[in-house]
């Protein structure tokens, strides 16, 4: 993989009136060629400023920005500019011309580039095609709908053929369903034209719908990062755990034992346990398994499937009755087939 | 017809070829004031809003200065403005008097003002279309040209508007320093000999000429705006 975005030690600070906001701390991140990396976290993480230091919108006090091999704080504003126009940028509010069309909005970052008339025409009427907006090219932005709007805006921000599309918020202004189109329109660039993507994003739902990479912020710093399925399927940090649940139930039986719930209400002789496993341990075999053999009664209150990056990630949340020390043994078993276990109530 | 027009008019149709020749020369006072007062105004109004704190040209010393000199010749009226500047319409016109004498008080009686207005025309657009274009990779100047300037026209009409009509008024207001066009030619045949006919019908030119300004302005405003 040919790293594409390299951001070593990445420190970025605000001087307000009420004295020094320290937006982004020492963040190091790696984005590869080809990627949806995504970056997550809630409102004030610094995530907004994060990607704003890619292209320097912000320039961060200390730190390196490598972008395809070019160090971006040691370049003139000249030569910036033209690294500018390989990057693509969608925000949350469109930030379209409203004095523009359509047609003309997409035109606009062509006509600096030194493109005749007949390039630029054919050029955007590609990009009307990829967003599946060729009839709505001579309406202005302010008759459009929010959805077609974003849509606009990244036909305008592929105009230049950039090798990354970096989103901020993208999705934050539009409705579910509106949001899953984009996202699977970003999905189908990232696949046909081999664009890198930065998501920055509050949803989880987002980044587990698109990302192959996430990373994780909280207080201008990146807490957590990796491979989309294995944050999933074991989140290290709170926040993590707390975004994660936002997409599922999981979060509700923590609250219910919180509360002893009758439901989750148990006995001397029986635990809570949480049961995590991916594609190819599937765990109901190993329950009866484990009735078998350790005598030990399975009841399952809840479960849940969820699909990361077309890979399923199976929860499982059972209450054990039985023997102590075979209850032990059972759990142990669990763990020797790669299933996470966490006891949840003893 | 005739007969009652100079029965309401008398005065006015006495001098009626003053009459034609004030109005022709307050027409080009705005014209020529106008135009020259509507750049300075574009200018310097775009270079307080791209000099302002956290803007594409930000400057602190420029936006600091310019704002306080904007502000000293709005604070100053106009009639001892026009009067203070006589010395400069002459080293600069020749005269401080008639059509000629007029331009220099109507320009930096104005511009001030038309600074101001492009200030707000501009300040509405979006941080965000300005962040927009940076990314594409756009330079300060294109930002100004391509994005603050053309995405505001529409503001730009209607401040354009309101300056106008303002300089209307001040155009009679230089009667008093004795400049040309109607003003004149209200103190001089008018308020003088007592020819109220000749006030009136000065007024209703002006207000008129504001009905028309604003009308054009409007239309324009509205023609641009998608």
């Amino acid at each position: 993989m040919i790293c594409l975005i390299n951001l070593k030690h990445i420190t970025k600070t605000f001087n307000t009136k009420d004295g020094d906001v320290h937006a982004v701390k020492d963040v190091s991140l790696q984005i590869d060629e080809g990627q949806i990396y995504g970056i997550i976290g809630f409102s004030g993480a610094g995530k907004s400023t994060l990607v704003r230091c890619i292209n320097l919108l912000e320039k961060p006090e200390h730190g390196e920005v490598i972008f395809d091999g070019k160090d971006l704080l040691k370049i003139t504003e000249k030569e910036l500019r033209i690294e500018r126009q390989k990057m693509g940028m969608i925000f949350q509010h469109f930030n379209l011309m409203k004095s523009r069309t359509v047609y003309e909005n997409i035109a606009f970052p062509l006509r600096h580039l030194k493109m005749d008339k007949e390039q630029i025409d054919k050029r955007v009427m590609e990009l009307l095609e990829l967003i599946d907006l060729v009839e709505r090219k001579d309406s202005y932005p302010s008759q459009l709908s929010g959805g077609q709007k974003q849509r606009v805006a990244i036909a305008r921000a592929l105009a230049t053929k950039p090798k990354v599309l970096l989103c901020d918020e993208a999705t934050s202004a539009l409705d579910p369903h509106t949001t899953q189109s984009i996202l699977q329109l970003i999905k189908k660039i990232n696949k046909e034209l081999k664009l890198t993507v930065v998501m920055i994003t509050h949803e989880m739902a987002v980044v587990k719908e698109i990302c192959d990479r996430v990373a994780v912020m909280e207080n201008g710093r990146v807490v957590e990062e990796g491979d989309i399925v294995s944050v999933f399927a074991h989140p290290q940090m709170p926040v993590t755990k707390n975004f994660i649940n936002t997409t599922n139930n999981l979060g509700k039986i923590d609250e219910l034992i919180e509360a002893n719930n009758p439901l989750v209400q148990i006995n001397e002789n029986q635990q809570i346990i949480k049961l995590q496993y991916q594609s190819g341990n599937t765990s109901e075999a190993l329950i009866s398994k484990i009735s078998r053999d350790f005598n030990v009664d399975c009841s399952i209150i809840f479960g849940n499937v969820e699909v990361v990056k077309d890979s399923p990630i199976g929860t499982l949340i059972t209450i054990f009755t039985g023997d102590h020390e075979n209850i032990k043994k059972a759990l142990q078993m669990c763990r020797d087939n790669d299933v996470v276990v966490e006891v949840m109530k003893k | 017809m005739m007969d009652f027009i100079i029965q309401i008019m008398p005065n006015v149709v006495d001098r009626f070829d003053v009459f034609v020749e004030s109005i022709y020369e307050t027409l080009l006072m705005i014209l020529i004031s106008g135009s020259i007062a509507l750049i300075l105004g574009l200018i310097f109004g775009t270079i307080l809003v791209v000099t302002r704190p956290g803007d594409i040209l930000e400057n602190k010393f420029i936006y600091t200065v310019l704002g306080k000199i904007v502000d000293l010749f709005r604070a100053a009226p106009f009639i001892i403005l026009a009067m203070i500047l006589t010395p400069l319409s002459q080293l600069i016109m020749g005269t401080s008097i008639g059509l000629k004498g007029a331009y220099i008080p109507l320009i930096i009686g104005t511009a001030p003002f038309c600074a101001r207005q492009m200030e707000q025309a501009l300040s509405e657009i979006d941080r965000g279309l300005v962040e927009a274009s940076q990314s594409m990779g756009f330079g300060p100047f294109e930002i100004i040209w391509k994005v603050y300037l053309r995405e505001s026209i529409p503001s730009i009409i209607r401040g354009f508007t309101i300056t106008l009509i303002s300089m209307i008024g001040l155009t009679a207001i230089l009667g008093v320093t004795g400049s040309g066009g109607l003003g004149v030619f209200c103190i001089n045949y008018g308020y003088n000999q007592y020819n109220y006919d000749i006030l009136w019908v000065s007024l209703a030119i002006l207000v008129l000429l504001t009905i028309l300004v604003q009308g054009i302005g409007n239309f324009l405003a509205r023609k641009t705006r998608h």
